[in-house]
């Protein structure tokens, strides 16, 4: 293996507003897809942990079963199937009918893949959450649904926060697949500039060197961020 | 005569082939303290589950104010908001602070303004003497402290019958005493409660009424003086020599 670290240095300086363009498209389908993912998990989980009551009428038993169901085929269809494939099936069905770009189509394909894997985190997030929480606040009247948003759902939020950041980084890497429906991230870019210069290991050394940089910097950034939400155990006011 | 506050009768559960309550019977007058007594496993948990509708009976009336909630119709939240129940566990919310422990479902159920809830809470929190920590989160406090909130946080939403289940059990034994204070203080107030209890020395000083169950019925009961001084129960007098020679 040969490789000019000089050569991969002036293929970054040269063509660095296209890694930049790529870095760009990258960061907004892992930004995006990973809040609208996290959205799609908070919801789904929601929902389908608010489990059928005796007490419930006979046409929210019947939602809820529904709901149950179709959630769960969603849930493994999305983490059971390569998101490669996803993009090609989705993005080619639908784009004579959509007229999508290849980036709307990205980012609705990278929100409804990591939603699968959030409604997942987010359920073991609630499933973590004492009981005695529920019951607490269902003995003093709160209701199955403001008893999962009020109490539940802050709790599991924050049991869950790593595994969430953890869905980000993986969102920064694997976007990188998007680029089979001609999404112009920073691999797609990549591969454009080696491409045209044929030099595909000193380019892909600046994209892997690039990649390296977003997902060690977000990792740390998430890092401080959960050491910031540990409930400070001094904090007695007052005392 | 007066109409009881809760009239229950004939109340079963069960838990699959469990039978835990059998044949449940019994009246809670305004500003009775009911302590409910018994060993473990007899179902006293599950009584007090089934009057606050964790726990769905499977027969029998359970009467509040002469409505039957058991019946479908009922509103269950707003039920709920009437009869406050009080977890051996606290069962505090460890994502909001003191104040908004007590504030929360003032809000949310009740339709209380902010400032109507909080003047409510800080009432409260006074009263069980945790005012000055109010902005703690509840995670940090102690036992004890928990449990008063907790009975602050129920006692905002103006029950008409506080249910405690084991109250003191989950304390440490220096932090008992603090807790049973407020219970007596309540008491003396007026306030109606039902109290599971292995205190025997609490249930003796404030309970107008005891009840003693075994295995899923009521065994004996009566006022504190006849349960404790004139047992007629074989089963109640070797429950209480276990209790009372420890
Ligand atoms: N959710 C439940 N599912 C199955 N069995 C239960 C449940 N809750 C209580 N039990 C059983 O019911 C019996 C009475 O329990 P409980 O009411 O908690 O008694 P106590 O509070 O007097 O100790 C016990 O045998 C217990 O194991
Ligand atoms: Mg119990």
């Amino acid at each position: 293996m040969i490789i000019s670290l000089d050569k991969a240095w002036d293929i970054a300086q040269k063509y660095w507003p296209s890694f930049m363009l790529g870095v760009r498209y990258t960061l907004f389908l892992a930004i995006t897809g990973t809040l609208a993912g996290l959205l799609i998990g908070l919801i789904v989980a929601g929902i389908r942990a608010l489990k059928v009551e005796q007490r419930d009428s006979f046409l929210v038993k019947v939602l809820k079963r529904i709901f149950a169901f179709v959630s769960t085929v969603y849930i493994e269809v999305f983490r059971g199937t390569p998101m490669m494939v996803q993009a090609m099936f989705i993005y080619y069905s639908f784009r004579s009918t959509l007229h999508w770009t290849p980036i709307v189509a990205g980012v609705f394909i990278i929100s409804i893949n990591t939603g699968a894997y959030m409604a997942e985190i987010v359920r073991a997030g609630i499933q973590a959450v004492d009981i005695g929480q529920t019951e607490g606040a269902r003995s003093l009247g709160m209701s199955s649904f403001q008893t999962m948003w009020h109490v539940v759902l802050p709790q599991a939020i924050k049991n869950s926060f790593p595994a969430m950041g953890n869905e980000f980084i993986v969102n920064i890497k694997d976007s990188s697949v998007l680029n089979v429906i001609s999404v112009t991230d920073l691999f797609f870019q990549s591969s454009s500039v080696a491409g045209s210069i044929f030099k595909v290991q000193e380019t892909f050394l600046v994209t892997a060197a690039i990649y390296l940089f977003l997902t060690y910097t977000t990792s740390r950034i998430l890092g401080y961020i959960e050491k910031k939400m540990q409930p400070k155990q001094t904090g007695r006011a007052g005392a | 005569m007066e109409q009881p506050i809760i009239h229950i009768s004939g109340l079963k559960k069960s838990f699959g082939d469990l039978s835990v309550l059998e044949n449940i019977e019994f009246n809670v007058y305004k500003g009775d303290v009911v302590c409910l007594i018994g060993s473990s496993g007899s179902g006293k948990s599950t009584l007090l589950r089934c009057v606050n509708l964790l726990e769905v009976p499977d027969g029998g009336i359970i009467e509040v104010d002469g409505q039957n909630i058991l019946e479908g119709s009922i509103n269950v939240n707003r039920y709920r908001a009437r009869v406050g129940m009080v977890f051996q566990s606290f069962n505090l919310f460890n994502n909001m602070t003191v104040l908004k422990n007590c504030m929360i479902a003032q809000m949310k159920v009740l339709h209380r303004s902010r400032e109507e809830a909080e003047a409510k809470a800080l009432h409260y929190l006074e009263l069980v003497g945790m005012l000055e920590f109010k902005n703690a989160s509840s995670l940090t406090l102690s036992g004890g402290q928990k449990q008063r909130v907790a009975i602050a946080r129920a006692l905002c939403m103006d029950p008409e019958v506080l249910l405690f289940d084991e109250p003191t059990s989950a304390l440490d034994p220096e932090m008992v005493g603090e807790v049973l204070e407020v219970m007596k203080r309540l008491a003396k107030e007026g306030l109606t409660m039902i109290v599971v209890t292995h205190e025997m020395g609490f249930a003796k000083d404030v309970a107008t009424h005891v009840v003693f169950m075994d295995k899923g019925v009521i065994a004996e009961e009566g006022s504190a003086e006849d349960i404790f001084q004139n047992p007629k129960e074989e089963r109640t007098r070797a429950f209480l020599s276990r209790y009372l020679n420890q």
